[in-house]
């Protein structure tokens, strides 16, 4: 029976990848926790009051405690339950502060970028905004093939903290790559991070719990509904 | 524990955050100062992705991002430290951090504007400043407790660049009637010696904002 039992708690919804971050981390340590899932368009009392400063998932709850930020999430997840699956942080600090400096890249850089792209009406901001994507996976391509050595993820054998923080968008990609027609993990452009997509999605943490892309793209079309036009 | 080198830039709360977590750990290093308008080759190799400072080089392998930076030296030099043991509270500590960094932009708004338009973006720093002072802080010394802790350097901006940023700016929103506790926390953070004796000259600060403002309400 893995541990924690009732004692942990993840408000979230199946679609954000934010929250798919922690559940990936809480799947490597086979920590059981129950799944709170928000309703679209409400916000429940327990969230409000778990998370008043932002009102947003992931929120975790451990022994009634609440924790916020999907990476904050994962690093605590890290360090309560160190005796139980591989580590998720690298254990060399100059490793992780390379880990950390491209998870704080990919939020504070790449995400706003990507998530722009649906919403740009123009052809030309569109084409900037898919440019500069591109650019930030050019660079995760030469750090994923530095920080791997060969390996299959960002942490080497095993899933690792710069794995999750962009594992966690990947559902979203392939969203776009489907309903915008284009590639985002090009293999011409970053074969690498081609591979490690593959080998992500099949990992036991991962594959559970990952969106399937058609569900992802239904979810989208409600979701980002433009108004009507009257 | 190896050679440490750190490139920076005068005016920068951000280099000021690294320096403050060096001397409070009583690691020695080299201090690179940056012309921004004319960074150097060694800065571009260092951090190709940002081209920012601050930058740290620890036994040659350069770290960049100041909070990254901050982590970094907490874990290299584990003496004296700057973030809770407990790992619920370090997740708070990093919540607090990270809300900093999320909100300044909001910060920056206020700096390049005037008018109306400023006054709607007080409006929105008065309530981050309040969450601040009423959530983070509470009735605590410091943002940690008793002792000085890592998101006391992260807010570090607020005492002194933030109060020389409102009077080139024309605004007063670090007040000690609004909010008391998070003025008085600002005053004794600029007492503390590591913190005293490692701020930029108000004066030349005051200059630089100005010229920084004005070319920014120019565009």
């Amino acid at each position: 029976m893995a541990s924690g039992g009732g004692d942990v708690k993840l408000i979230g919804a199946w679609p954000s990848p934010f929250v798919l971050r922690a559940r990936i981390a809480l799947n490597i340590k086979s920590v059981g926790y129950e799944f709170l899932q928000e309703q679209l368009g409400t916000k429940s009392e327990l969230l409000l009051k778990s998370n008043p400063v932002h009102k947003k998932i992931p929120v975790l709850i451990h022994g009634g405690r609440p924790i916020c930020e999907s990476l904050i999430i994962v690093q605590y997840i890290d360090e309560v339950w160190t005796s139980s699956g591989p580590s998720i942080l690298p254990s060399d600090p100059y490793d992780r502060a390379i880990a950390r400096f491209w998870a704080a890249y990919i939020d504070d850089k790449w995400f706003p970028t990507f998530s722009s792209i649906p919403k740009l009406q123009e052809q030309e901001a569109k084409v900037a905004a898919v440019q500069q994507v591109y650019e930030g996976l050019l660079l995760l391509e030469e750090a994923f093939i530095k920080c791997s050595k060969g390996k299959s993820f960002f942490g080497g054998d095993h899933i690792g903290f710069l794995d999750i923080a962009l594992g966690g968008f990947l559902g979203w990609m392939r969203v776009t790559e489907k309903m915008f027609n284009l590639k985002v993990l090009d293999e011409s452009k970053t074969p690498n991070l081609c591979k490690w997509a593959e080998s992500f999605a099949a990992n036991n943490a991962v594959k559970d719990v990952l969106p399937e892309t058609e569900k992802l793209i239904e979810f989208a079309k409600i979701r980002f509904k433009p108004p009507s036009a009257d | 524990m190896g050679e440490v080198k750190l490139h920076g830039f005068w005016a920068s709360p951000f280099s000021h955050r690294v320096i403050w977590a060096l001397k409070l750990k009583g690691v020695e290093y080299e201090y690179m100062e940056e012309d921004l308008s004319n960074k150097s080759q060694l800065l571009l190799q260092y951090n190709p992705a940002h081209k920012k400072i601050p930058v740290l080089v620890h036994r040659n392998k350069p770290v960049a991002e100041s909070l990254v930076i901050l982590e970094y030296i907490e874990e290299t030099w584990p003496e004296n430290p700057l973030l809770p043991l407990d790992a619920c509270d370090r997740a708070m500590a990093r919540f607090w951090i990270n809300f900093g960094e999320q909100k300044g932009p909001v910060f920056f708004n206020l700096f390049r504007t005037t008018g109306e338009a400023q006054e709607k973006t007080g409006e929105e720093v008065a309530q981050i400043l309040k969450t601040i002072e009423e959530k983070a802080l509470g009735d605590n010394n410091f943002f940690g407790g008793n002792t000085l802790g890592l998101v006391d350097l992260s807010f570090g901006w607020l005492p002194h660049w933030f109060e020389v940023t409102e009077q080139v700016q024309g605004t007063k929103l670090l007040d000690p009637t609004t909010l008391p506790r998070l003025h008085a926390w600002a005053q004794n953070f600029k007492q503390v010696p590591v913190i005293r004796d490692n701020l930029p000259d108000p004066q030349k600060l005051s200059a630089h904002l100005k010229r920084l403002r004005g070319n920014l309400l120019k565009n």
